[in-house]
């Protein structure tokens, strides 16, 4: 159970057709808790007239129609805030879980040891926690389909690197602050890579061109370099990640 | 089909519309038009009942052509337009006959120019939208001997129409109200905003413009805040306190604080505004705000009110006698073909 005496959500209006509900301003675990509850809520019970729902990491952004009667929305978000914060905040049981193969450490994960030690473990140690954490897509964004994933345990706060990562490859699993980023594109990071995966998160051209969706659990599996080239050859791009829809 | 050729492509041509809304739990932003009233004023022009997809003219345009007789609106930042040499109005439509050589050269102010076609682009949509959107590798600038494949024109008899436009191609006052952020920043900070009069600044493409100014805007609240949804209009301040609003293809999330949000109907002046064009924020109450909004598709209406017919002005005609000028029936399109 997470402490949530500090919360105190806030809806504030967001340009002409839109509230921000908003959980904290700094990225608090118990803020990012009750920002997935209240998205998950208002996604399965969405109000009349609103067009759409967009979790970032402890705020929710919801748009309608011009048609809608503000005052009243407001009050009902602010009513659901409330709620969310004051009941138990555990993450809400996923509707889906990914397992997503990774070749950790090696070239495809140069930084695995570094990053493992500063966690305090060992590489094998920390490619088993990575792959028995409960984890889950937190948010989506600064490209398509692009997620940011956790959380892991406190340990695993690790600072961004003061000098810039210059270029990790498309499928780079990188992790800091308790977050996983699974690159969609080549980017320069100040974040560890520890691994890879043949799985792209935005293809165009693919049927569902950016297939994750945030509260979707995440599993890790470990693969081999050799298996990941495998995968990577692919045409649609999945890189053997499975979706279990769980309710 | 009507094939719009491109022959040469002088300023970076792309294909847009109004964009792929509702994708920002993807971490996909709208994108679509710089400048959506100009896509509003071209199905305005050319009597749609909705904006069509149109070749988008960021500086300058280019050459084109057509392969079936089709009517072209030419709106946003007004451009010297040619047809086989002969001047062309802006802000309004003309016929494009196959074998003309329609000219587009360098916008006279302002910065995106439109030219569409009455049939709209019937390219492959992606997402329901046909807009390039480069900053994601969707579409690519249109080069030399592409030919875009276009619905044909419904009624290419209609005669020729102009609209005289909002005033939007020089820079001006943008009215922002307050988002999510503003209270971080500090009253005399927030003061001394809104009494800047900014140059649009040297950078700026479809993601982003900056505001130029002397005067630095920070906030002591900027360090360690949550990444956020952002979107277009949204003024964010870098780390260094210089401004950029956010345009058409900005990303979804982030990390930077937002001193307020430009209204939607003032964000064509930010797009249509070159570097060195003067741009005044002015702070407006929400309620302000939404009594002076309108939705597109009643401002869509109110401009297809106010086209009307083109009256061609004599003097301007080199020709004039070769017009049938007193005798004679004639299809009554004459001079939209002239």
């Amino acid at each position: 159970m997470t402490d949530t005496r500090a919360l105190d959500p806030e809806v504030l209006p967001v340009g002409l057709d839109g509230y921000l509900v908003r959980f904290a301003l700094t990225p608090e675990p118990a803020a990012m808790t009750a920002a997935r509850r209240f998205a998950t809520r208002i996604e399965e019970a969405t109000p009349e007239g609103v067009v759409e729902i967009a979790a970032a990491l402890v705020s929710v952004l919801v748009r309608f129609e011009p048609s809608v009667d503000r005052a009243l929305l407001q009050t009902h978000l602010t009513g659901m805030a409330e709620e969310i914060v004051s009941g138990p905040l555990d993450l809400p049981a996923p509707t889906r879980r990914w397992t997503v193969p990774v070749a950790f450490g090696g070239e495809e994960g140069p930084q695995l040891a570094q990053a493992a030690k500063a966690a305090g473990l060992t590489v094998t140690q920390a490619v088993d926690e990575i792959c028995a954490a409960d984890l889950r897509v937190l948010t989506i964004g600064f490209a398509p389909g692009q997620p940011y994933i956790g959380l892991m345990p406190e340990h695993w706060n690790l600072p961004r690197m003061s000098e810039l990562n210059p270029s990790v490859p498309a499928g780079a699993l990188v992790v800091a602050v308790r977050q996983f980023v699974l690159f969609g594109a080549e980017s320069a990071t100040g974040w560890q890579q520890v691994g890879r995966a043949a799985f792209r998160t935005f293809v165009p051209e693919r049927a569902e061109p950016m297939p994750l969706r945030g509260g979707d659990a995440i599993r890790f599996a470990r693969a081999t370099a050799d298996e990941i080239a495998r995968l990577s050859e692919d045409n649609d791009r999945m890189g053997g990640a499975q979706l279990e829809v769980l309710r | 089909m009507t094939a719009l050729t491109v022959k040469r492509a002088d300023g970076i041509l792309t294909v847009q519309d109004m964009g792929r809304p509702g994708h920002l739990a993807q971490g996909l932003s709208r994108g679509g038009a710089m400048d959506r009233r100009a896509l509003l004023e071209a199905a305005a022009l050319l009597g749609a009942r909705a904006p069509l997809a149109a070749i988008e003219m960021a500086g300058a345009g280019g050459q084109f052509s057509v392969d079936a007789p089709t009517r072209i609106a030419l709106t946003g930042a007004p451009m010297s337009a040619t047809l086989d040499g002969e001047a062309l109005r802006w802000n309004a439509t003309h016929l494009l006959q196959p074998g003309q050589l329609l000219q587009i050269r360098g916008a006279r102010s302002g910065v995106y120019g439109y030219l569409t076609a009455a049939g709209g682009i019937t390219s492959e949509p992606w997402l329901d939208s046909r807009a390039t959107h480069l900053s994601i590798g969707i579409g690519t600038p249109l080069a030399a001997g592409d030919a875009l494949p276009c619905g044909d024109d419904p009624a290419p008899e209609r005669p020729a129409h102009g609209l005289a436009p909002e005033s939007r191609f020089d820079g001006g006052t943008i009215r922002v109200v307050d988002g999510p952020h503003t209270a971080l920043f500090d009253a005399d900070v927030l003061e001394a905003f809104y009494a800047t009069a900014f140059t649009r600044g040297p950078r700026g493409n479809r993601q982003g413009v900056q505001l130029a100014a002397e005067a630095r805007f920070t906030t002591d609240h900027a360090k360690g805040l949550a990444s956020d949804l952002i979107g277009p209009g949204d003024l964010q301040m870098t780390g260094d306190g210089v401004p950029y609003v956010l345009m058409a293809e900005c990303q979804t999330v982030g990390g930077y604080p937002r001193i307020g949000t430009v209204l939607p109907a003032d964000l064509p002046i930010v797009a249509q505004a070159a570097p060195g064009a003067m741009l005044r924020p002015r702070r407006v109450s929400l309620d302000e705000a939404l009594a002076a909004a309108r939705p597109e598709e009643a401002e869509l209406r109110d401009l297809a009110g106010r086209c009307a017919p083109l009256v061609r002005d004599p003097a301007t005609i080199h020709d004039l006698l070769s017009y049938q000028l007193v005798s004679g029936v004639t299809a009554g399109d004459d001079l939209d073909r002239g």
